[in-house]
């Protein structure tokens, strides 16, 4: 409007904001977050209460090498992302498809794992109280690995049609975000569905 | 768009009069309900209680909305003295007024003081919880297991050894030695709540979970009540009658309703109980003394000593016996229990026989 | 000023724009991904439900003014509740609250849009669909009857009536479902909200430096993430028990209904606090300008809020002290429920020192305002007599309860919404609304209002039960539910005169200019309405009130702060 004769403070330089994606991405996380506790309540809620059927004890085998999969995906991601930030592709690329391929191997786990409950034992979501907490908390957790698998695929076939550069860092990185926390929530369900409430 | 005209300054003194003549019409009301006749009225008034968790709630009541009181006479004071003081007047000059951004001191006084507020009704409150959740149960307590249907009360009085529905019969209690009675809450199907509100405050009747609750009148009366949690479609019409009678008058209905029902009926209902035990009312209902023991709708052995039926919607006459049972959904739509096909004659003959239910 | 924005031809009309083929005209706000155009149109959505909410609502109080009324049937009331709740919560009061926050919250931080404008888009048609599907169960939601029926399980679904064994047809299949599509609209938008304030700021604007509008939407916008995910959970358990045989609700096999209500009301109480917060941001916009001096306690007013947000998340279970807690539990509750009163306590003073010393100007919404702040003390007040445990007992699941909640919900939250459209309008169309009908509409309004909810708290201290269809004479009930019933009329009067103040000030009314109300943030830089890009040129500010600054400068804002 009209110009100021005052002396006004200098600004406050350089003007510097955090990333919208990153804290989009930690704000969708705290979101899930809340969701997948609420499933670890009603599981702990529950434990020992089911009127009829199996116990945990007497049905679950403990998925260590699928564990093991897919923890170590968590560390070849951020190399990959480290490896795009540094433009080298070929190791962003590799590392990127390990860590897909690891997923994927999760999730065949959590396949032959419920192939095995389900049509060998009998065992199912309406089984009884175990049945559908352990089976609802398992499978939210699977379908978000299987929605982060899908994001991995996608980019990893850019990345092989050569379309993906050093500029996208930050969006690959924000991505791994969500992929550490698909994670650390399986560290939670780990335990207490396999340690704690066995 | 600005309005400065002096009809405007005007106006807002006499609407801040009324505004003041509004709030202190409301206060008279509420003053007004406060003194609510309390004794024979059949007003369900949390403002006349007449049992001791009633009583202390009431008691509680009355000091939360005096504290609660003082800090709204204070504060609507403040409002209306800033909206009438500091309006724009007429003749303002359009400078600015000195720009105040804050005050620790007022800001730190109008904290402290809230929380002092806020910890001394919370102990109060938390010395009542205690004082009725945690009550003791004495020796002599009557005990009385109530299962919440959809859309009727059960009575058990397992001690005594009958079932009864929709009526509860205590003995008043004697300050200087109670005689309190104790209710187990369950639910057969869903969420429903024991609301009497002249005898004690509400609790809800949970399916797979076991309630308690306690009462103990002071004075002889019926008081009224009804469902409090909304369980279906006639949830309406769940009604709760409590009747609290002289020791001995309790004694009195205990063992008729300790008796079964007449092993041989009058000749004139004889008809009616072929048509009851041959038609599926045995499946739902119990009479005792008879085949029929179903526990779906309310026990019937002693019918005719209710004085409502339909949990408290109906008077227990003979024509709306018959008129209930030829058609429950024309007074109770969706209840369930359903009509069955019978003929005018029919229907006759089992109201007649009900009619020998005393 | 003008000079610097010019605006774009097109819908949002200016007297002079050129007029385009109605087909182009709809096919632009369909695809849009412009915050302003996505504020209207939640704002639109929200009033046309707000319409049809208040229709169930006036159903039912025609059904309950007097005892054994027949105006509808005990189903079709049942259903008339629980619709009336949904939409009212879902459909009206937080679209209408995402509106505003969506319009004002980029121009007020001199931004150009909102962090994902394409996630604004989803957000906004997810929540649209999500009405749109509750309301198909009047068609497909099969009842027992072979005809179409809405829920009726009333707005909290409590298990186990939700269970198939109790609820059978679909009709909650379309309250769950509804529920969790429009959840996801919800959260899109607070992650939105969320990213574009922390991300988007112009230059100068830190954190202690934006308004407080923007303040308090991050904080709803914070609090949504931890409120509507626990909803979403409880909901695609229910769709796990109806649809593949779990047992989570199901009391048979041993599982809980008292599970159902932890998980709801630890949405449903941080719930009515998404619901009030952006409703003080009005009230903290509103109340300075129109007593002429910045708000009182700035630094208060936001450590408040966060105080408030996160004590919520920790007293929901006062909304069901009757279910049998035991006493140390039912204790904890009366704790963090009256102690989450004293923020609020708090706001309300520096409201009140805000006015106090200033030049109060009563344009219409100033009178919402005022109005909302005496409506929502003895609503809080209410509310701490609902928070005392043993007090709840007798009122809880009453008409007190039922009033105490409309007080906050029409007398704070639709007050202070009714100030926002009076005080935005200007800036959203060009043109100022009507004042004489804003006063019309107000002064109809309080009366309506008092009449209604004042008096529907003594049926609930005579012992009359919520969500009944009808009620027996001789309880001392039926003159006071008159009385309510009347006051519903008046109201609707005033709403009409309101509706019809809007679009005749959208058409007709005088042309607003930037700053009709001579106010002190960003968004009154700008032409009204802005045009597409917001700003010609970034702002850069330096203090709370930029225009303060521009307009004093021999007294600007950043000396004090």
């Amino acid at each position: 409007m009209t110009a100021i004769p005052v002396a006004v403070p200098p600004p406050p330089t350089p003007w510097e904001l955090p990333s919208r994606g990153r804290v989009g991405m930690f704000s969708l996380v705290a979101a899930e977050a809340t969701i997948f506790s609420i499933f670890v309540v009603a599981y702990i809620f529950y434990v020992g209460k089911s009127v009829t059927g199996p116990t945990p004890s007497q049905i679950l085998e403990v998925p260590i090498f699928a564990t093991i999969c897919l923890l170590s995906s968590s560390l070849t991601i951020h190399f990959a992302v480290d490896a795009l930030r540094k433009a080298q592709m070929a190791a962003f690329t590799l590392l990127w498809g390990i860590t897909a391929a690891l997923g994927a191997i999760f999730l065949v786990g959590t396949g032959l794992e419920w192939y095995r409950m389900i049509y060998r034992l009998g065992f199912t979501i309406r089984t009884n109280l175990f049945g559908t907490t352990y089976y609802s908390l398992v499978g939210l957790h699977a379908s978000h690995v299987t929605v982060g698998l899908i994001g991995l695929v996608l980019v990893l076939i850019l990345a092989l049609a050569g379309k993906v550069r050093q500029e996208h860092a930050e969006k690959c990185e924000v991505f791994s975000i969500y992929w550490h926390f698909v994670d650390a929530v399986w560290v939670v369900v780990f335990t207490v569905v396999y340690i704690v409430g066995r | 768009m600005q309005e400065c005209s002096a009809a405007t300054n005007g106006r807002v003194r006499r609407w801040a009069r009324r505004a003041v003549l509004l709030a202190l019409g409301m206060l008279g009301a509420g003053l007004a309900l406060w003194a609510q006749p309390g004794g024979r009225s059949q007003v369900p008034s949390i403002f006349a209680p007449e049992s001791t968790p009633a009583d202390q709630l009431y008691q509680l009541a009355l000091f939360v909305l005096a504290v609660c009181g003082g800090i709204f006479i204070v504060v609507f004071t403040l409002l209306v003295y800033s909206v009438v003081k500091f309006r724009r007047r007429d003749g303002d000059d359009g400078r600015e007024p000195p720009q105040v951004y804050g005050s620790d001191q007022l800001e730190m006084a109008w904290t402290v003081i809230p929380v002092l507020i806020v910890v001394v009704l919370f102990l109060t409150s938390a010395r009542v919880i205690h004082s009725v959740q945690d009550a003791r149960e004495p020796a002599d307590a009557i005990e009385v297991t109530v299962v919440g249907h959809q859309f009727w009360w059960e009575f058990r009085y397992t001690h005594y050894g009958f079932t009864t529905a929709n009526e509860l019969h205590v003995p008043v209690s004697d300050p200087s030695h109670p005689t309190p009675t104790f209710l187990t809450l369950l639910s057969a199907d869903t969420d429903h709540s024991f609301w009497v509100p002249r005898l004690a405050g509400k609790t809800d009747l949970i399916p797979n979970k076991v309630n308690h609750l306690w009462i103990d009148p002071h004075n002889v009366g019926l008081y009224l009540g009804q469902c409090a949690q909304y369980c279906g479609v006639e949830h309406a019409k769940m009604l709760l009658r409590v009747y609290v009678q002289p020791r001995d008058q309790f004694d009195q209905w205990v063992k008729e309703q300790q008796q079964p029902a007449a092993v041989d009926p009058p000749p004139d209902a004889v008809a009616g109980r072929r048509v009851f035990e041959s038609t599926a009312c045995i499946n739902c209902h119990t009479i005792r003394g008879t085949v029929a023991n179903g526990r779906f709708g309310p026990d019937l052995t002693h019918l005719m000593s209710r004085d409502t039926i339909g949990s408290g919607i109906l008077p227990n006459t003979p024509q709306t016996v018959r008129a209930w049972i030829s058609n429950p959904d024309a007074f109770k739509p969706d209840c369930l229990m359903p009509a069955m096909n019978l003929s005018d004659d029919e229907w006759d003959q089992m109201a007649a026989y009900l009619a020998t239910l005393r | 000023m003008a000079s610097d924005s010019i605006p774009i031809a097109g819908a949002l009309s200016l007297p002079r724009a050129e007029r385009k083929p109605w087909l182009e005209v709809l096919h632009e706000w369909v695809i849009t991904v412009d915050h302003k155009k996505l504020g209207i149109m939640y704002i639109v959505y929200a009033l046309f439900f707000l319409v049809v909410g208040g229709i169930e609502a006036t159903m039912m109080r025609i059904q309950l003014a007097v005892p054994n009324a027949h105006f509808v049937s005990p189903e079709v009331f049942n259903q008339l509740f629980t619709m009336h709740g949904t939409t009212m919560i879902f459909f009206v009061a937080m679209p209408v609250l995402f509106g505003f926050a969506n319009y004002l919250v980029p121009l007020m931080i001199g931004a150009r849009d909102m962090a994902f404008p394409r996630l604004n888009a989803f957000s906004f048609w997810m929540t649209a669909f999500g009405g749109l599907l509750l309301y198909f169960s009047l068609v497909g939601g099969t009842g027992l009857y072979g005809a179409g029926s809405a829920p009726d399980v009333g707005w909290w679904a409590y298990a186990p009536l939700t269970e198939p064994a109790f609820s059978r047809g679909h009709s909650t299949d379309f309250w769950t479902l509804a529920l969790l599509v429009s959840g996801v609209g919800t959260i899109g938008f607070a992650v939105n909200t969320v990213a574009t304030i922390f991300s988007m700021r112009c230059p100068g604007m830190t954190l202690s430096k934006m308004p407080l509008l923007v303040w308090l939407n991050l904080v709803m916008a914070g609090m949504i993430f931890f409120t509507i995910s626990p909803l979403t959970a409880a909901q695609m358990m229910l769709v796990i028990d109806r649809y593949l045989g779990g047992h989570f609700f199901d009391t048979q096999a041993g599982g809980s209904a008292v599970i159902w209500m932890h998980f709801f009301w630890i949405f449903g109480h941080p719930e009515v606090y998404v619901l009030i917060i952006p409703c003080f941001a009005f009230i903290s916009e509103i109340v300075p300008v129109f007593s002429r001096k910045a708000i009182f306690g700035y630094p208060v007013m936001v450590a408040a809020t966060v105080g408030i947000g996160f004590v919520s998340m920790s007293v929901w279970a006062h909304h069901i002290f009757t279910i049998g807690m035991p006493s140390w539990g039912n204790a904890f509750f009366v704790a963090t429920s009256m102690a989450v009163g004293v923020p609020t306590g708090i706001k309300i003073f520096n409201w009140l020192g805000t006015m106090w010393g200033g030049k109060i100007r009563f344009a219409t919404p100033m009178l919402f305002a005022v109005g909302f702040l005496f409506q929502f003390l003895i609503a809080g007040l209410t509310g701490i007599m609902l928070a005392s445990a043993p007090f709840d007992w007798q009122l809880g699941n009453s008409y007190f309860v039922v009033a105490h909640f409309h007080y906050v919900i029409v007398g704070g939250i639709l007050f202070a919404l009714f100030g926002a459209f009076y005080y935005w309008f200007p800036k959203f169309t060009g043109r100022v609304m009507d004042e004489t009908l804003g006063k019309w509409h107000f002064w109809l309004f309080v009366i309506g209002f008092h009449l209604t909810f004042d008096f529907m708290h003594i049926p609930g201290l005579l012992g009359m039960p919520r969500r009944i269809y009808t009620y027996e004479a001789g309880r001392g009930w039926a003159t006071w539910n008159l009385i309510v019933t009347i006051g519903v009329f008046v109201q609707i009067v005033a709403v009409l005169i309101f509706v019809f103040n809007l679009v005749q000030s959208y058409f007709r009314g005088p042309i607003a200019g930037n700053d009709p109300w001579d106010a002190w943030t960003l968004e009154w830089s700008t032409t009204s309405p802005p045009p597409d890009y917001n700003f010609a040129v970034i702002p850069e500010v330096r203090s709370r009130r930029p225009l303060w600054d521009l307009k004093h400068p021999e007294d600007p804002d950043w000396k004090y702060e």
